[in-house]
């Protein structure tokens, strides 16, 4: 049960992260209609931080899944 | 162009293949080989969140206002890493008290309240019609459309129509039929759909290829590549537009807003909680969908912007409605079986949502508005109903045709003067009211019914002034002047404005007031309400689900009498007699009783056919039909507190219970085992003292029995008794000291000794004995030896114990004794070898163990207390030294003693 509250709030960091970085204030700073590698930059920063979300998601879900 | 029948033909088909996906996994359910317990499917049955809104709507969205159409799947993707927190207690709560839908989650937390979940319903309900009139349109759009490209059919006004040649109608009917078939044929509500959730699986990936594919055709046919298409927007200022959020500070709330609101929808809304809740087979799923839902959400919405620049590139300026472009596009090109594809795909979308929204919404009608009405009318008299499990039944199929049949409704007249997205919002703020009550709930003990029901009711009230009742007047039902300027002239209750709040959209605005009026409510409301005895339990037992073991009964509960007839008969009523009789033989043979026996039910029984019955017609009216046949006892909350915490803290003094046993036994056998030595010592010892003093009071006895005897036979005699009575001297010194030594209290006087003279003083004490056996005994002392540190009179026990023992395996005349001493590297190693019998290896070990003697062979029983080798390494011990003993049978034997000459390290 300990470990489970470790991952309890590793989880619930990830969610204020996720938060902060696809809300403004953080998000404005990617309003931009400029481009980045041929994308629009808004869009690649909301992609990329979504996939970036997924992927802690899935690391963090992991540890859980070897310790039960 | 496709014809009528053609897609008529396809989309049959491709419902048929979901039907049959549907029975061919319930029969593998019943039969239990379960197809749908793999995380994948709970997954993409969890997906029935991206309806025809996600379809059509998105690229919509996306024309108007850009990046936009993003917040309500980052909504879902944050929620995902709360998932393990907030949806296992969900999850962990839902299936121990048998929760069926979210009025009854709500419901049941708040002391099984009838009333609550009837509100709870009844909102669902008003909320959910605007999202399936929604999908209504998009299917009636997207067939009129495929089925009369290139005309403008699709600018007739649906209103204007008779509903026969309203194809919508058609649909409607066709999607509540879909419904009625899929998911309501057995009267209990939380056996698993398991064909639905298979059906919807497969429908969801059926969205994901058919988006794809107009994606890939949009991306790589039309253009070359995403690089392509975004710098031919980047060309076009009112694409460029579309890069960006709008800039004013309104538009960064509604980002929020909407995120907040998709955060609560993917949990709320009822076919989200049919799916992630009712429908999990297995909490650890919940892991996996954690991470592969938002990839799904991702993966869906990857395309949509492309597919917007090249609708806009195609059709800008042409007044063509941006919620088409997915289906326009391969129009114009004249791939025509893509266009079919995507109507297929939006088809899935729509229906998917619509079958299960209605399902969980029939269910949430029928247990917790239609039962409770009919358990309170009299009039009704349900007794006369003998089998009200098929009448349920059709109960639900009532309500699934009345809900469908509303949004078509609520569709012709309103959903045509809205795009799908606004009317989806407007679902999901309903949905949002319940977060109060369900996920303070969930958490916080202090939520009372009275709170709840004032956020909810509340809530709602402000939900249906700022965003229903506002599209009545685009539909022309209220006066333009009520939005414009408030009702009765009131600027301050102006539904867009409430209060004066101005620079937020309707959306956000009609979510910002609702929700903090409901949980302002709940929470005010809350802490100034009491609490009944069965919310205090029912709290408790939400809030702190984990520390409950998995199978806690909350059987305490029930205190009072009932008639394991009337229970029978009630069961029979609800599930039939053939399921009844099979679910009270089970109980029976779980607690091996005799079901025939007892007339009136014990409180387990009583709990056990109630959750029974809440399976039928959820944990409200359960409660309530259980009520009306047992007689209740009524007793004060301190009994079921009592009983609650008891049953937390008979698990949590458990785990102390079994450490403590298991330290008791461990104790429990060294006490055995000391018992055991106790004796061995006291049977020993006794006898070693009777010997002596047996032989001294028959000395005694001859001397004064014959007074006569010479006197050299009386010295004799007197000598030998002598002999007796130092021996016995001797024994009990032994024992007296072995005693003090293990209990530490020995009176040790230490000062410097030669240890050489100790061995000259032992050998003389023991002349006697090897003088008699006529042995042999040799001393080789250093010249010089250091003075050491110790107690002269052990050290001389030593000494004399271990010639004595040497004496005693001497053969007699032939027997030779060395003592030798060697000093070597700080240490005094005194030897004590002999030539006699020799101990064997086994005994090797035992010789220094207290009580323990070895009797060499043939020399009869061994004499002594068995103490003095014991005493002896003690002694040694307490002066720093070592014993050690080499010897083989028929080979002599060596004692050795090191002691150090260290005078620090010495003495302890």
């Amino acid at each position: 049960m300990a470990l489970d509250s470790l991952c309890n709030k590793r989880l619930i960091a990830l969610f204020l992260l996720g938060y902060m970085l696809l809300n403004n204030p953080l998000l404005s700073l990617f309003n931009q209609p400029s481009m980045v590698w041929g994308i629009p930059m808004f869009f690649g920063y909301v992609f990329g931080v979504w996939l970036l979300l997924i992927i802690l998601i899935r690391l963090a879900v992991n540890s859980v899944a070897s310790s039960s | 162009m496709l014809s009528t029948e053609i897609i008529l033909f396809v989309s049959l088909c491709y419902l048929g293949a979901l039907f049959a996906i549907a029975y061919y996994g319930d029969k593998r359910a019943d039969a239990g080989r379960s197809i749908i317990s793999s995380p994948y499917v709970y997954t993409l049955s969890l997906a029935v969140y991206c309806t025809a809104w996600t379809f059509y709507g998105s690229v919509g969205r996306a024309v108007r206002s850009g990046p936009e159409f993003l917040a309500i799947y980052i909504g879902p993707t944050l929620m995902a890493t709360l998932g393990w927190v907030v949806m296992r207690k969900i999850l962990r709560i839902s299936r121990i008290h048998r929760i069926a839908s979210i009025a009854d989650f709500i419901a049941s937390r708040y002391g099984k309240s009838v009333a609550l979940g009837g509100v709870v319903a009844v909102i669902a309900v008003l909320g959910v019609v605007p999202y399936i009139s929604l999908q209504l349109k998009a299917i009636s759009i997207s067939f009129l459309l495929l089925s009369h490209y290139p005309e403008g059919a699709v600018a007739v006004r649906f209103g204007s129509l008779s509903f026969f040649k309203d194809t919508a109608f058609y649909v409607a009917v066709l999607l509540a039929v879909f419904a009625v078939l899929f998911g309501t044929r057995k009267p209990e509500v939380t056996e698993r759909h398991e064909g639905l959730v298979a059906a919807i699986a497969l429908e969801s990936v059926v969205k994901l290829v058919a988006f794809m594919a107009i994606g890939l055709f949009v991306t790589y046919e039309l253009h070359d590549g995403m690089a392509d298409l975004f710098s031919h927007a980047d060309h076009r200022p009112d694409l460029r537009d579309l890069f960006t959020l709008e800039m004013s500070a309104g538009a960064s709330v509604d980002w929020t807003a909407h995120v907040l609101l998709s955060m609560l929808a993917i949990v709320l809304l009822p076919r989200q909680f049919q799916m992630a809740v009712v429908e999990n087979v297995d909490e650890a799923h919940l892991k996996k969908a954690m991470w592969l839902f938002p990839l799904y959400l991702l993966a869906i919405n990857v395309f949509v912007l492309p597919v917007a620049f090249a609708g806009m590139i195609q059709f800008g300026g042409q007044g063509v409605d941006a919620d088409t472009f997915v289906l326009r596009l391969p129009l114009v090109y004249g791939w025509n079986t893509l266009a079919l594809l995507v109507f297929v795909g939006g088809m899935s979308a729509a229906t998917g949502m619509v079958i299960v929204e209605t399902i969980a919404l029939s269910t949430m009608i029928s247990n917790n508005l239609v039962m409770p009405m009919l358990l309170h009318i009299p009039t009704l008299r349900l007794g006369r109903h003998s089998d009200l499990g098929a009448w349920l039944v059709a109960v639900r199929h009532a309500v699934i045709l009345m809900t469908v049949l509303l949004g078509y409704i609520y569709f012709r007249q309103t959903a045509e003067y809205y795009p799908l997205v606004a009317i989806g919002l407007v679902s999901f703020a309903a949905a949002a009211q319940f977060a109060p009550a369900l996920l303070g709930g969930i958490f916080w003990k202090g939520g009372t019914k009275a709170g709840a029901l004032s956020g909810l009711i509340a809530g709602f009230l402000v939900w249906l002034y700022t965003l229903v009742l506002p599209t009545m007047t685009d539909a022309g039902l209220l006066p333009l002047e009520f939005i414009r300027e408030g009702p009765f002239g009131l600027h301050w209750l102006r539904p867009f404005h409430l209060f004066g709040l101005t620079g937020l959209d309707t959306i956000s605005h009609g979510v910002f007031w609702s929700l903090l009026i409901n949980t302002g409510a709940y929470i005010g409301v809350s802490l100034f309400s009491e609490q009944s005895v069965l919310e205090k339990t029912q709290a408790t037992m939400f809030v702190d689900v984990f520390h409950f073991s998995q199978k806690v009964e909350n059987s305490a509960i029930w205190r009072g009498t009932a008639r394991v007839q009337d229970l029978t008969s009630l069961l029979e009523r609800f599930l039939g007699k053939a399921r009844a009789q099979e679910a009270l033989d089970a109980y029976a043979q779980k607690r091996h009783m005799d079901r025939n026996q007892p007339l009136t039910a014990d409180p387990g029984f009583v709990t056990h056919v109630e959750k029974l019955l809440t399976e039928v017609i959820g944990s409200a009216s359960a409660r309530v039909m259980v009520a009306s046949v047992v007689t209740e006892e009524s007793f004060g909350i301190e009994a079921v507190m009592d009983i609650v915490d008891e049953t937390r803290q008979v698990i949590v003094y458990s785990h102390e219970l079994e450490k403590a046993t298991a330290d008791l036994k461990a104790a429990n056998e060294r006490l055995q085992e000391l018992d055991r030595l106790k004796d061995e010592f006291i049977s020993t010892v006794t006898h070693e003292l009777r010997t002596p003093l047996t032989a001294i009071q028959s000395i005694a006895e001859i001397l004064r029995d014959y007074p006569d005897t010479g006197k050299k036979e009386q010295g004799e005699f007197l000598e030998i008794m002598i002999n007796e009575i130092q021996r016995l001297a001797r024994l009990i010194n032994q024992v007296l000291d072995f005693q003090k030594i293990e209990a530490g209290q020995m009176a040790w006087q230490v000062t410097a000794l030669d240890l050489g003279r100790v061995i000259r003083h032992a050998v003389t004490a023991t002349r006697q004995l090897f003088v008699e056996k006529n042995l042999q005994l040799t001393v080789a002392l250093p010249e010089q030896v250091p003075q050491i540190s110790g107690d002269w009179d052990q050290l001389m026990q030593v000494m004399v114990n271990l010639i004595s023992n040497a004496v005693k395996f001497c053969d007699p005349h032939a027997g030779r004794i060395h003592i030798a001493m060697v000093h070597q590297d700080n240490i005094l190693a005194v030897s004590v070898k002999d030539n006699g019998v020799g101990i064997s290896e086994e005994a090797q070990a035992l010789i220094f163990q207290p009580f323990t003697q070895i009797s060499p062979a043939g020399r009869g029983r061994p004499q002594g207390s068995g103490l003095g080798l014991a005493i002896a390494k003690r002694i040694v011990a307490f002066h720093g030294g070592a014993i050690s003993v080499q010897s083989a049978p028929e080979q002599g034997t060596v004692f050795t003693v090191t002691l150090p000459v260290d005078r620090t390290g010495g003495i302890q």
